[in-house]
């Protein structure tokens, strides 16, 4: 069985050919089978964030191979990346990054402006998603009141706005209390169950641990341990 | 090409909600602007129409003009020297002016006393234009007394108001008998201010002047491409000046411009930078800041050439003449025919909008390669 | 006389040109040399991000250039009226001695200009780049010519000066005239004719050719250009005579006066349009047979150079038309007999 996304060789190095060089990792051979919730389990800096942005297309490895769908992606220039990106990933912030200023129905549309669809379907949809987590009625509200639950799952609608297939959250317990981490863990079964591949990282037990999850890789340093 | 347009009319959209939502921040930027614009097309336009008036004016004046010159000066032309111009060939007809300036002292305006070889008004009628008769108050059936420069008082009555599509010609304009004209004047009979020749092939128009030359060798010859010419280099000599001058605060503005645009707000550089995290690519983000000068622009310029607009043909230029004074002083005052042509327009995009976007470019360039993953590393 | 509002908006968007396509040198030295999108080293990164500046700014700046060439042509017609014995564009372009050569440079820049600018915009679709590196090429070669044509450009509007009396078209584009204008004066309009219908015949179908087939963009760059050139030739030969109904008036410039009805924009800016896309036809062809591109990237080269032969054929028969419409219409009869 071939994998959804394959990572050969990885290496990322920050202020590369500078005194200050640092490698954030080193290796990586890596593979995220399709439909499976996968979370990646290391301590604070051993590259859990570096290794999502590289896997989300969001940037490029200083050297080695990514593959997309058996397509390789890692020579791409930006603006196909972010095609990619667009086409296959949605991602929940660990701040959340909503936009302030704008309601909860904009903010979920932001990543569909640039795909060319029109403006009335792609609203349709963000309705609907937000109807779907229980916020239909704060849909008009302005996103710096809603509360912080509200707002992830807010994140979490505008993640799958382009309807992705591969779903990636960055510590996404890290500001939520036991029983929203608990409601937050539901939804990614959710999402498995519509079939979607669901990437996570993470040092929270209450993640790693969580019989909803298919596969644990572990960093340390920057590169994959036993 | 449907989705490219849907795309555009998204990113535009949320340029618009997001300049909105800097309201403040971009309202200096834009006052400056379309200031700039106002008085680089209010310059544009009113030279432009001063030309058109002066086309309209020579388009009825004769190709060649000959005045006859004593010691130098200015002097009478009789009609034996129009006899003695004779036939020339090209020339299809020729024909002795009368006409002179008279000062107002009442009004301070200065009128053109002009009596026409043919239908003339009767003696004692005047016919006026629509500038004196609104300097004076005149309606057809007034009289009017003017006290020749001898001291003498003449009445006439005023017969008919004309009008004319370029006021220039018009304004100052009052016709009379040619006995009148005369008696006015205190002059004798039979003499002309000038001779106006018409001759219709433009080739022949020197050949006409240099035989003019040789027969009355004590004439001053006018040609009416002369003038033309020289009205052009005048007008698009000051108005230049003008725009040169105005390219300064083109430039202090452009600076302005970039340094707004470079300073985006802790607020800006994150919205940009989770844009880009979530699937707009730089691209996108330079897009969406090209549409925010692009509509700050299009706002900036059509309200700044819309003012010029009403500034120049409803309020006379009140705010450059001064500038370019030289043509007020000529004629004391004038509503110049509202036209706009397409070339200068052309040239006032190319003077504002080009430096405006070029002087954006760069920053928001900056601002769009903010990297899509450095809202994953920030902690705000 | 630089203190024309027209001038200074030519001299300002020539300037910009020049001087942009300069400080974008560097950066288009540093790709020829540097540019490989396999990698993902620090260098590379910071090609890719200028690279979007620098196409988005050398767009803007070409065609804006592109457009002041027309700006140019017009404003020497409009100029006339300030020179004794000029009657049309060609007089003020003589008043000194860097018209013309300003001119040629400014069609040469624009073919240039339109040659890149649809580089940049092929390029972009293709997510292997095939062309940056060409096209980095072709900025380089660019430099030099934006800088002469901006150099004779100002040297022209210093020059100009009201009191020179200048010689106009009647001395440069008429059967006695020396020279290139002469000699295309003195043509027999119906040889000319003939091989000029000819000759834009057989470019549109080659240009149909390539529409067809996606391929052969060279033969139809050399065709265009050929084209253009007879094109040219044609008008002073034989359309000029029959747009003025004088058979000695042959100017090429007076066509574009208002007494004309602007006729002559009608049959240069197709000529143009269509030139540059054989020629950017031409930029392209090593890149849309390639065997080592990705077939999606060759694909989409061939896909840009069906669109640039379908302007290309499109703009030629235009101009073919019109000048047989323009023969047809006239009161002027050079060929009753024949
Ligand atoms: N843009 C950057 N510049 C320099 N160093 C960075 C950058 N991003 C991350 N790092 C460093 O890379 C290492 C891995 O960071 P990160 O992936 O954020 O780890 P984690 O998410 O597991 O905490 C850390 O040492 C961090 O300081
Ligand atoms: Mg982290």
């Amino acid at each position: 069985m071939s994998a959804l996304i394959e990572l050969s060789g990885v290496t990322k190095v920050f202020h590369e050919g500078r005194h200050n060089a640092l490698v954030a990792l080193e290796g990586i051979d890596l593979s995220i089978q399709e439909g499976r919730i996968t979370v990646l389990k290391g301590p604070s800096g051993s590259g859990k964030t570096t290794l999502l942005a590289i896997i989300a297309c969001l940037a490029r490895p200083t050297s080695g191979r990514v593959r997309v769908a058996g397509e390789v992606v890692s020579n791409l220039p930006e603006t196909f990346l972010a095609e990619v990106r667009r086409r296959t990933f949605g991602v929940v912030f660990q701040q959340f990054h909503l936009v302030a200023g704008l309601s909860a129905l904009t903010n979920v549309m932001l990543p569909a402006y640039t795909t060319g669809r029109p403006h009335a379907e792609i609203a349709r949809r963000a309705g609907a998603l937000l109807d779907r987590l229980g916020l239909a009625r704060l849909s008009g509200e302005r996103v710096e009141r809603l509360s912080g639950g509200e707002q992830q799952r807010v994140a979490i609608a505008r993640a799958l706005i382009n309807d992705p297939p591969v779903v990636l959250a960055d510590e996404p317990t890290a500001n939520l209390d036991s029983a929203l981490s608990a409601d937050f863990l539901g939804i990614l079964g959710g999402m498995r169950d519509e079939g979607r591949t669901v990437i996570l990282s993470s040092h929270d037990p209450r993640v790693c641990e969580a019989p909803l999850v298919d596969h644990v890789v572990r960093l340390l340093d920057g590169k994959l341990a036993a | 090409m449907r989705n490219w347009i849907s795309r555009q009319a998204l990113l535009a959209d949320y340029t618009l909600s997001a300049l909105a939502r800097r309201r403040g921040r971009n309202l200096a930027l834009f006052t400056v602007y379309a200031g700039i614009v106002f008085v680089l097309a209010s310059t544009m336009l009113f030279t432009h129409a001063l030309r058109r008036e002066a086309h309209a004016l020579l388009a009825h004046s004769p190709e060649v003009l000959v005045q006859n010159l004593k010691a130098g000066r200015h002097a009478y032309l009789t009609q034996g020297d129009l006899d003695r111009l004779g036939r020339l060939r090209g020339v299809s007809r020729i024909e002795g002016r009368r006409w002179g300036y008279f000062f107002d002292p009442v009004f301070g305006a200065t009128y053109t006393l002009m009596a026409p070889a043919s239908e003339s008004p009767g003696r004692g009628d005047l016919h006026v234009g629509d500038g004196v008769a609104r300097v004076r108050g005149l309606s057809t059936g007034d009289t009017l007394a003017l006290r020749s420069a001898a001291g003498e008082l003449h009445v006439f009555t005023v017969k008919k108001v004309f009008s004319s599509e370029s006021s220039l010609v018009a304004a100052d304009l009052v016709l009379m008998h040619p006995a009148d004209w005369e008696a006015f004047f205190q002059l004798p009979g039979g003499v002309f201010t000038d001779a106006a020749l018409s001759v219709v092939n433009p080739l022949e128009v020197r050949s006409v002047a240099r035989k003019i030359g040789e027969r009355l060798p004590e004439t001053r010859v006018i040609l009416r491409e002369e003038i033309l010419r020289t009205y052009e280099a005048l007008f698009d000599w000051r108005e230049g000046l003008l725009l040169a001058l105005a390219s300064l605060a083109v430039a202090a503005f452009a600076i302005l411009a970039w340094n707004q645009a470079s300073g985006l707000s802790a607020d800006e550089r994150r919205e940009i930078g989770i844009l880009k995290a979530i699937g707009w690519d730089t691209r996108d983000v330079l897009t969406m800041k090209l549409w925010e000068g692009g509509l700050i622009s299009g706002a900036a310029f059509s309200l700044g050439t819309l003012g010029a607009f009403v500034h120049v043909f409803h309020f006379e230029a009140a705010l450059i003449v001064p500038v370019l004074k030289g043509w007020s002083v000529l004629y004391p005052r004038f509503v110049l025919t509202p036209s706009v042509d397409a070339v200068s327009l052309l040239t006032l995009g190319l003077l504002t909008v080009f430096p405006f976007t070029l002087a954006t470019l760069v920053p928001a360039w900056r601002a769009a390669i903010t990297d899509p993953d450095e809202v994953m590393r920030g902690t705000t | 006389m630089i203190f024309q509002k027209s001038i200074l908006a030519l001299l300002f968007a020539s300037g910009v040109g020049a001087v942009g396509a300069l400080a974008a040198g560097p950066h288009a030295l540093a790709v020829w040399r540097h540019w490989d999108l396999e990698s993902g080293s620090a260098r590379q990164l910071r090609l890719e991000r200028r690279s979007t500046l620098v196409s988005t700014g050398m767009a803007l700046l070409l065609t804006v250039q592109s457009v002041a060439l027309l700006l140019f042509v017009f404003n020497a017609d409009r100029m006339a009226s300030q020179f004794v014995g000029a009657m049309c564009a060609v007089g003020t372009l003589r008043v000194d001695g860097f018209g013309f050569p300003a001119l040629l440079a400014q069609v040469a820049a624009f073919f240039g200009s339109s040659v890149w600018l649809t580089m940049n915009a092929v390029d972009g679709r293709c997510r292997d780049r095939p062309l940056t590196r060409a096209r980095s090429a072709l900025l380089l070669a660019l430099i030099p010519v934006l800088l002469l044509a901006f150099g004779l450009e100002l040297a022209f509007f210093l020059g100009l000066d009201a009191n020179v009396i200048t010689s106009c078209c009647g001395s440069l584009f008429s059967i006695q005239a020396p020279g290139v204008g002469g000699d295309l004066a003195a043509l027999p309009p119906g040889q000319a004719m003939t091989a000029t219908f000819l000759l834009l015949g057989g470019t549109a179908a080659v240009a149909a050719r390539t529409v067809h087939r996606g391929q052969g963009g060279l033969a139809l760059g050399v065709a265009g250009i050929l084209a253009f050139a007879v094109a040219l030739a044609g008008i002073v030969a034989f359309v000029s005579l029959y747009v003025y109904e004088d058979p000695h008036h042959h100017c090429p410039f007076c066509l574009l006066k208002p007494e004309y009805g602007y006729r002559g924009y009608a049959f240069y800016v197709p000529l143009l349009a269509a030139t540059s896309a054989a020629l950017a036809a031409a930029a392209l062809a090593p890149f849309a047979s390639a065997r080592e591109r990705g077939p999606a990237s060759a694909g989409r080269v061939r896909s840009a150079t069906r669109a640039l032969a379908g302007v290309a054929l499109g703009g030629f028969v235009l101009v073919l038309l019109l000048m047989a419409w323009q023969v047809a219409s006239s009161g002027l009869k050079l060929l009753a007999h024949g």
